[in-house]
This record gives structure tokens, C-alpha cells and sequence, in this order.
């Protein structure tokens, strides 16, 4: 277990490494002088060159690079010239939202996704394998940023069931149900289309799997078909559905940029939105880096995942 | 991903049919009517923004601060007016028109880069491969929009640079679609026939692989393009793409989420004019994907259930089923129903095997031989298998009108089976252990701990050394004796009366062979079990069967005793299958199988079906329906001509 563990993350270093160097190459691409970029056209001379300088742009690519990269690790992203704050700080303080919401969305999606995909294989061809995938069609198809609005105008305006907007109320808000009360529209409208992806998938594997030889010597055993379906197919179509999981939780967290930007969810999506459109340029590389690193992560966790549930992967 | 199930009409498996007669491409995408529906709303959408310019439409940036938000259905204005005052309707028609534009003006980039990277990569391998895909591996690291968002701040937000974002976030998937085809491709001989005739790799390319991977990349941008009008309009919509004045559909929404509480409609109209366009877009990629994709045409993925399917209405012979029997089959027969056509793989059989008695069923691959088996107690897949006629014996029940309860305690009780491959045949992720006490329990009311005692000693009954060590291990852990040695614990599990097995010794090497082979004699005499042995192997039959049943065809064409069935059969089909057998010491004996095919079980010719291939064939051989008789002996045979005793085949 921990050597399945320290194996894929030593596998992940690389990835990271190249992940870094393309982000650190944002800076590098910018047309123009990167200092009046990060800085804006209405900085002082005196600011630009001490950036510059900052920067050390006077030196090569990879001597910039690791100077840059040894400070990341030192948690120093810089400073948002926007905000005049450390970019390590706003970014962490809006990395928890995002990975709130992202998250349980994808608890969501896996879930209803699972869920669906099983009832429609195991009603091939029947009503309700017939509704889920329209309905599944329609999830993948509909634009997150229309939902979300659409499901504001009925649950927030129209029935006041769920608050439109923000993570805590104004007044008196802040304590775990008000945030789950906040949760519930914008984790809703970010789960569907993973919902959707989850389900297809789901049906094709355990289609696949019913097919196999071993589900006929599960049902030759004399094994119900409860137990042939909810065992012997579903944990092998599970293998093969985990990494589509993994791959969805990068579809989440980017797809958070559309939903904290409806509902106003306080993350790092919506903060790097602002960012773009302010050209600031080291809280947009943070953010970037930040959420990119942890999607990661995530699927080497969805790695180990599979090699735990599928021997064979050892 | 939808599989057949968006298509409503043609039932799974009808494409299945003679190559011949399968539809073009263009003709099933219409058949499927979701995917039909997809085109028709498509289309309207395309010509109606492409014909803006010439419809009779406001101007979609007059503003007008007299008539603002103005509601639907208004005078003038079908769709209102927005903050501004500008006429919804042709604003969403313009709009349109950019985002589609824009939409597939992304795809055609991603597409034509990917897959060059892709061409290049899987073509060139080695390390330009190695490279190239390292690359695109660290940009699909990237959460997708999140890099589309790098990619705008870097360039600066605006329509083009959007543009250029989404294409580069969709790259990868053309360049790791395209190379996994195109490395395939490389190796093959027309390929190496091109190079050796001094083409340059940059026209093998274009001229020999790339007609070869077009279905791909059509079915990648069939999937993809519907993704990337949804993200364009979704950097639109952050501000991130269109800028004013030019709109999008994206930046419509956006613009109008200003005043989603007093004019809701003003950002929901083009929201869905975004939906429609990609569900449409996603119908037909849906409808391409099925019918470019030939495993899911063939309708493979069709689900097994439970029991094969039994006709309501099924043909009953006159006979009545022998209670003394263990089993006593009459008549069977088992199709496969595929659209129109009907395969009779099992096309009026008679089985009788008495207690403890071992009956060998022969024949070619295709013969039927594992489908009469595998219908007696419904594990036939259907669809397409269907039993159309006859009874299934089993100590007096039959079992074709048993219900599904009865079934289920049959199998695996009274009546078990061994399958060919252990590998396939045992749960992958299951220890076998597990897979025992799992069997045992589906039919003894007993504890878990009594369960486990129990398979242990199973496994030793089987010879399996160590057997509380290999309780824990996985099939792949196991090596294929072993692994059969365990299957054969499973049928034994709860004493059957009756075990079917089914090519049990074909995976494996031949001392295993004989090992599992006199395991199987030795329990069966023991435990006075009846057997059903289906091989295509007569030397394994002169080993266990007592008697012996050959198939070809869907029919049986002889029965008799062992012994004299391989030392004189009546048909020369049967001659020609026991000649197959390699005899230690005549290494130059003709090892080949028979030579020819048997006929289509769905176009059975007249008369004998081994007519064409059989050397003593005649005139009367090719007509009326020659009845399976007695010959001599214990020898039935289904043969006008048979061979008399002493006599060859030449």
C-alpha cells in the first residue's frame, strides 16, 4: 500500500515539473515587457525596473526558472499588484471554496453517476435505460453557466427555497448548514455534466463486463442476479470507471470557474476571472498552478484507487 | 458512449447481417432518428445564421434607450429588446452566427494540429514519439478550461485569442487518438510496400495513412466540436472572449445575467440557442460514433440476462421425457435471432446421458456443440439466443418450463458447469477463495467460517497443495492447472448430479491436460455424477467418455459407444475428426482439421450439410432430410452412404 503509494508519486514529480515550467513560461510569453504586463501600463519607471530586477529577467530562462520555482517552494508566489497582497495568501484563502464545491459536486456526480449508469445497463434497451441516456444528453449538451442561472431563477427568485448567491449569509451566516445552504444550487449545477460523463461511462463498462465470461460463471453458480450485478459486474466496471473519475475532477475544478462566477462563490476560479481581466498577471500564475497541482494529485489518488481495487494493476 | 440505445428504431443487433447488405454510412446516421433530429435542428440553426446578412432583421447594435427590455412577443420585436434596446431576435441570429464561426473555426485548428502531432508521432516513434507525447501529456495534466484561462491571460481576453485557447486546450485529443491509430497503421504491409517503393514518409502520410485514420478524426471532432462552441461561449460569457460591441452568443448571456431578475429572458434565450446548437451537435456525434464504431454496430454490447429466452410458443416433440434419465433431451433447438436472420445453431438435438455416465459431445468449432450445451440451462446470451423448440430433461422436469427460481437452484446445485478458459471464466478481482465459499453459500444454509472449512477441503479433493495458501490468491496468481483445479472445485461444490463441461482441457498444455482429465474420471466415479463432456478432441474423449455424440452443423450425425466409434464410425465426418488425433510415434500423420468450412446455420443447404466437404458425397446426399439412424452396433448415423466396417474414407 504505501509502496503502491510512494511509487506513483515519484512517477507524479515529473508531471509536476513540467507542469511548473509551463506556468512559470506564462510570464515568458507574454508579448511585451512582462513588468509593465504584471505591473500595468499606468506603473512608475522605478517599479518596473525593480519587477524587472525582481523578476531577474537580466538572467537566462532556466537560471529565472530556478530561482522562480526554489521561492514557490518557499510558498513565495509573489505579489498581486492588484491587491497588494501576497498571491499565496489570497490564493489559498480562495483554494478551500473551490475545493469545497469541487468537491462535492464530484461526490455528486459519482454517485448519481454510478447510480444511473447501472440502472440504465441493467435495463438495456428499456424505459429507463431509454430516459437516462436523453436525459444524460441533455446534461452533457447544457451550458453550465444557463443552468446555473435558470436554477437561481426558480430555487433562489421564484420558490426561495436556496440562496442565489455567496457562500455565508450577511447576517449571522457562517456556521456549516448555512454554508451547506449555499452549497446546494452551485454544487448541483457543476455536478451535471460530470453527472452525465460518469453515467455513459459507467453503462459502456458494465455492458462490456456483463458480457464476460466470468458474470456466466456467476450466474452458472446459481448466484442471484442481484448479487451477479451488484458484485461481480459493478466492482469490475468500477476499475475501469475510477480513472474517468480521476478525469472529471479536472473537468470539476475547471468548470468551477463558470459556477463561482454565477452564484459569486468566493474561489479561485472566479478570482482568477478578476484576475485575467485586471492583467494581473502572478495571481492568474498562482491560482493556475495551485489548482493544477492538486488536480494532480487527485488523480494519482484515483491511480492508487485502481491499483487497490485491480490486483493485477501491482 | 449511448451505444445503440439512442437509436429507438433498428433492435441492437440488425446490423449483424452479410456484409453485403449492411446500409451505407449516410443511410443508418438517417435511420437513427435522434441522430436525424440532431441534423434537421443543426441545420436550420447553420442556415439561418449564415443567411443573416439577407433576412429581414433590426440592426443588432441600433440601440434604442426609448424601448428597452422590452418583454417577448412585443410589437416589432418577437424575442423583446435587451438593456439597451437592441432587438433580441437579431441579436441571438448574429450571435449565432459568430459563436458557430468561431466554435468551428477551433475545431478545424485542434483538429488539423492534432492530428499532424499525431500523424508525425505515431509514424516517426521512437523519440521524436516520445517527446511529442510527453508534451501533449503535460497539457492534458492541466484541469481542461483552466488552461484555456492560461492561455487568455496570457494573450489577453478577446474573440481570436479565445479562439486560439480552446483549439490549443483540445489538441491532445486529436494527437493521442490519431497516434494510437496511426502506430497501428505503420506496421502494416501496405505501408512497408509504399516505403519500399521510395515513397517519402511526408507522402506515405498523406496519401496512405491519413484516408485510414479520417474515421477517427471524424469521430474526435464529431465529440469535440460540440464541447468546444460550449467553452468559446464560456469565455465570451466571463468577459473573457467577445468584447463589446462584437457579441456572441456567450457574451449575450453574460451581458443580459446584468438584469437576470427583471428581464430573465434577455440571458435565457441565448443560453438556449447555445443548448440547442450543442445538443444537436452531440446527437449527431452520437449517431457518427455508432455507426463508424463497428463493435457497436455489430450489437456486442447487447446485455446478457439471466436465461436465455424461451419462445412462449416453442415447437413440443410427441415424446415424453425418461424420468430415469439424469438427463434426457429432446428435440432442442437454439437460435440466434439477428434482425431478420435466423441461425439454427442447435437445430434438433436428442441427448440422453444415465446416471453416472460421461457423455462426450464432438465436433468443429462452430458446430453447435457448446451451444446445446450451454442452452440447457439457459446460459445461452440473450439477445440473440433464443430456444425455439424442444425439452430439456432432467430427471423427469423439464426444464425449458421451469420458472426462474428453479433455474437458480439448479445451477450450481444439481447441475453444474466448467467453462474452457479459467482465466476468463474465474472473477478477476476476487480471491478464489472468495469465489468458493461464494458457490457454497448460494446453496448451503451455513455460516461463513463452515463455508471456508469446506472449500479448503475442496481444493485439497482436487489436489491443489496448499490449499489454505491459495484460498487468498487471485486467478492471475494461479497457473492454468491450477486454476482449473479450482473451477473443477467449484462444480463439485454442492454435489451435482449433472456436470456440463465445456472444453475443460483445451487451454491447457498437454501433461496438465491429462493430469485435470483423470481428476475429472476419478470424481466423476466417485461421486456417481453424470458428465457432459463437450470437446473437439477425440484423444480426450477415448479418455473419459463412455459414450459419444458428434455434431456438425447444428445437428447430430452419429452416436454410439466410444469404443466403437473410434475404432469404426459410420460417417465419414466422424472419420475425418478422429484422423485429427496426433498418435505418439507417426509424426508425419496429417495433423490438419478437416479441410473446408461448414455451412451458414442460417442457410443450410439441402439434404446432408457435410455434402460439400464429404468425399463419398452423391446425388441423393443434396436433398429431403436424411433422419439420424441406426447403422450397427450402438452407431447412429445421420449418413445415406456410411462407411462399412474396414472400409477408408479414399
Amino acid at each position: 500500500m504505501t509502496a503502491i503509494i510512494a511509487k506513483r508519486l515519484l512517477a507524479a514529480i515529473p508531471v509536476l515539473v513540467g507542469l511548473s515550467v509551463i506556468v512559470f513560461l506564462m510570464i515568458a510569453l507574454i508579448p511585451g515587457d512582462p513588468a509593465t504586463a504584471i505591473l500595468g501600463s499606468y506603473a512608475t519607471p522605478e517599479n518596473v525596473a525593480r519587477l524587472n530586477a525582481d523578476l531577474g529577467l537580466d538572467k537566462t530562462l532556466p537560471q529565472q526558472y530556478l530561482a522562480w520555482i526554489s521561492s514557490v517552494l518557499q510558498g513565495d508566489f509573489g505579489r498581486s499588484y492588484a491587491l497588494n497582497r501576497p498571491v499565496i495568501d489570497i490564493v489559498l484563502e480562495r483554494f478551500s471554496a473551490t475545493l469545497l464545491l469541487a468537491g462535492a459536486a464530484l461526490i455528486l456526480a459519482t454517485i448519481f453517476g454510478l447510480l444511473a449508469g447501472i440502472v440504465s445497463a441493467v435495463r438495456q434497451f428499456g424505459l429507463a435505460d431509454k430516459t437516462i441516456t436523453l436525459v444524460v444528453l441533455i446534461g452533457i449538451s447544457v451550458p453550465s453557466f444557463w443552468l446555473g442561472l435558470i436554477l437561481i431563477l426558480f430555487f433562489a427568485v421564484r420558490i426561495q427555497l436556496f440562496p442565489a448567491s455567496g457562500m455565508v449569509a450577511i447576517y449571522g451566516g457562517g456556521g456549516p448548514l448555512d454554508i451547506l445552504h449555499h452549497l446546494v444550487l452551485p454544487a448541483v449545477t457543476l455536478a451535471v455534466v460530470a453527472t452525465g460523463v460518469i453515467a455513459r461511462l459507467t453503462r459502456t463498462a458494465m455492458l462490456e463486463v456483463l458480457r464476460q465470461d466470468y458474470i456466466r460463471t456467476a450466474r452458472a453458480k446459481g448466484l442471484s442476479e442481484r448479487r451477479v450485478i451488484y458484485r461481480h459486474a459493478f466492482m469490475a466496471a468500477l476499475v475501469s470507471v475510477i480513472p474517468v473519475i480521476g478525469i472529471q475532477a479536472g473537468f470539476v475544478l475547471g468548470g468551477a470557474v463558470y459556477i463561482e462566477t454565477v452564484f459569486q462563490w468566493p474561489g479561485v476560479g472566479a478570482m482568477l476571472v478578476n484576475a485575467i481581466s485586471q492583467r494581473d498577471i502572478l495571481l492568474v500564475q498562482g491560482g493556475v498552478l495551485v489548482v493544477a497541482a492538486s488536480y494532480v494529485l487527485f488523480n494519482l489518488a484515483a491511480d492508487v484507487c485502481q491499483t487497490l481495487l485491480d490486483p493485477r494493476l501491482k | 458512449m449511448t451505444t445503440a440505445a439512442t437509436d429507438t428504431e433498428a433492435p441492437p443487433q440488425a446490423g449483424r447481417t452479410q456484409r453485403s447488405e449492411r446500409p451505407s454510412t449516410l443511410a443508418l446516421l438517417l435511420n437513427n432518428r435522434l441522430a436525424a433530429a440532431g441534423l434537421v435542428i443543426l441545420g436550420v440553426i447553420v442556415a439561418t445564421a449564415l443567411a443573416a446578412p439577407i433576412l429581414p432583421l433590426d440592426d443588432p447594435n441600433a440601440t434604442n434607450p426609448a424601448g428597452r427590455l422590452a418583454p417577448l412577443f412585443s410589437e416589432g420585436h418577437i424575442l423583446g429588446t435587451d438593456a439597451l434596446g437592441r432587438d433580441t431576435l437579431s441579436r441571438l441570429i448574429w450571435g449565432a452566427r459568430v459563436s458557430l464561426a468561431v466554435g468551428f473555426s477551433a475545431s478545424v485548428i485542434a483538429a488539423v494540429v492534432g492530428s499532424a502531432i499525431g500523424l508525425v508521432a505515431g509514424y516517426a516513434g521512437g523519440r521524436t514519439d516520445q517527446i511529442m507525447m510527453r508534451l501533449i501529456d503535460m497539457l492534458m495534466a492541466f484541469p481542461y478550461i483552466l488552461l484555456a484561462l492560461a492561455i487568455v491571460a496570457i494573450l489577453g481576453p478577446g474573440l481570436i485569442n479565445a479562439l486560439y485557447a480552446i483549439a490549443i486546450v483540445n489538441v491532445p485529443f486529436f494527437a493521442r487518438n490519431i497516434r494510437g491509430i496511426t502506430i497501428g497503421l505503420a506496421r502494416r504491409e501496405f505501408v512497408d510496400a509504399a516505403r519500399l517503393s521510395g515513397k517519402g514518409p511526408l507522402r506515405i502520410l498523406a496519401s496512405d495513412i491519413l484516408p485510414n485514420v479520417l474515421p477517427t478524426i471524424v469521430i474526435t471532432l464529431s465529440t469535440t466540436v460540440g464541447w468546444m462552441i460550449l467553452e468559446t461561449a464560456g469565455l465570451s460569457f466571463l468577459g473573457l472572449g467577445a468584447q463589446p460591441p462584437q457579441a456572441d452568443l456567450g457574451s449575450m448571456l453574460g451581458e443580459g445575467r446584468k438584469v437576470l431578475f427583471t428581464a430573465p429572458t434577455i440571458s435565457l434565450v441565448p443560453g438556449l440557442m447555445i443548448f440547442l446548437i450543442v445538443m444537436s451537435i452531440n446527437l449527431i456525434g452520437d449517431g457518427i460514433r455508432d455507426v463508424l464504431d463497428p463493435r457497436l454496430r455489430s450489437g456486442a454490447l447487447a446485455r446478457p440476462s439471466f436465461r436465455t429466452a424461451i419462445l412462449p410458443d416453442r415447437a413440443r416433440p410427441a415424446s415424453t421425457i425418461d424420468p430415469a434419465a439424469t438427463l434426457d433431451v429432446k428435440n432442442l433447438e437454439t437460435q440466434f435471432r439477428m434482425g431478420s436472420e435466423v441461425y439454427r445453431a442447435a437445430g434438433g438435438i436428442d441427448l440422453r446421458i444415465a446416471r453416472g455416465e460421461c457423455l462426450g459431445l464432438v465436433g468443429e468449432s462452430g458446430s453447435g456443440k457448446s451451444v446445446t450445451a450451454m442452452s440447457l440451462m439457459g446460459l445461452v446470451p440473450s439477445p440473440p439466443g433464443v430456444i425455439a423448440g424442444g425439452l430439456i430433461g432432467f430427471k423427469g422436469e423439464d426444464l425449458a418450463d421451469a420458472p426462474d427460481k428453479r433455474i437458480r437452484e439448479l445451477r450450481g446445485g444439481a447441475v453444474s458447469h466448467v467453462f474452457q478458459d479459467p482465466l476468463a471464466t474465474l472473477h478477476p478481482l476476487f480471491p478464489v477463495g472468495d469465489q468458493l465459499v461464494e458457490a457454497i453459500r448460494a446453496h448451503q444454509r451455513i455460516g461463513k467460517s463452515e463455508a471456508e472449512t469446506k472449500a479448503k477441503d475442496l481444493l485439497a479433493l482436487v489436489r491443489i497443495p496448499n490449499p489454505e495458501a491459495r484460498m487468498k490468491a487471485l486467478p492471475h496468481e494461479l497457473s492454468g492447472g491450477l486454476r482449473q483445479r479450482v473451477s473443477i472445485a467449484m462444480a463439485l461444490a454442492n454435489d451435482p448430479e449433472l456436470i456440463i463441461a465445456d472444453e475443460p482441457t483445451t487451454a491447457l498444455d498437454v501433461t496438465v491436460q491429462a493430469q485435470v482429465l483423470r481428476l475429472m474420471d476419478d470424481l466423476r466415479r466417485e461421486r456417481d455424477a453424470a458428465v457432459l463432456f463437450i470437446t473437439h478432441d477425440f484423444g480426450v474423449v477415448s479418455e473419459i467418455c463412455e459414450r459419444v455424440a458428434v455434431m456438425y452443423a447444428g445437428r447430430i450425425v452419429e452416436t454410439g459407444r466410444t469404443d466403437e466409434i473410434l475404432k469404426e464410425p459410420a460417417h465419414p465426418y466422424t472419420r475425418m475428426l478422429i484422423d485429427c488425433v496426433p498418435i505418439m510415434g507417426e509424426p508425419e500423420r496429417r495433423l490438419d482439421a478437416v479441410p473446408g468450412r461448414p455451412p451458414p446455420v442460417n442457410r443450410l443447404p439441402p439434404g446432408c450439410a457435410f455434402a460439400d466437404r464429404c468425399p463419398r458425397a452423391q446425388a441423393d446426399c443434396r436433398s429431403g432430410d436424411i433422419p439420424l439412424e441406426k447403422k450397427r452396433g450402438s452407431l447412429e448415423a445421420r449418413c445415406l452412404h456410411p462407411l462399412q466396417p474396414g472400409e477408408s474414407l479414399t
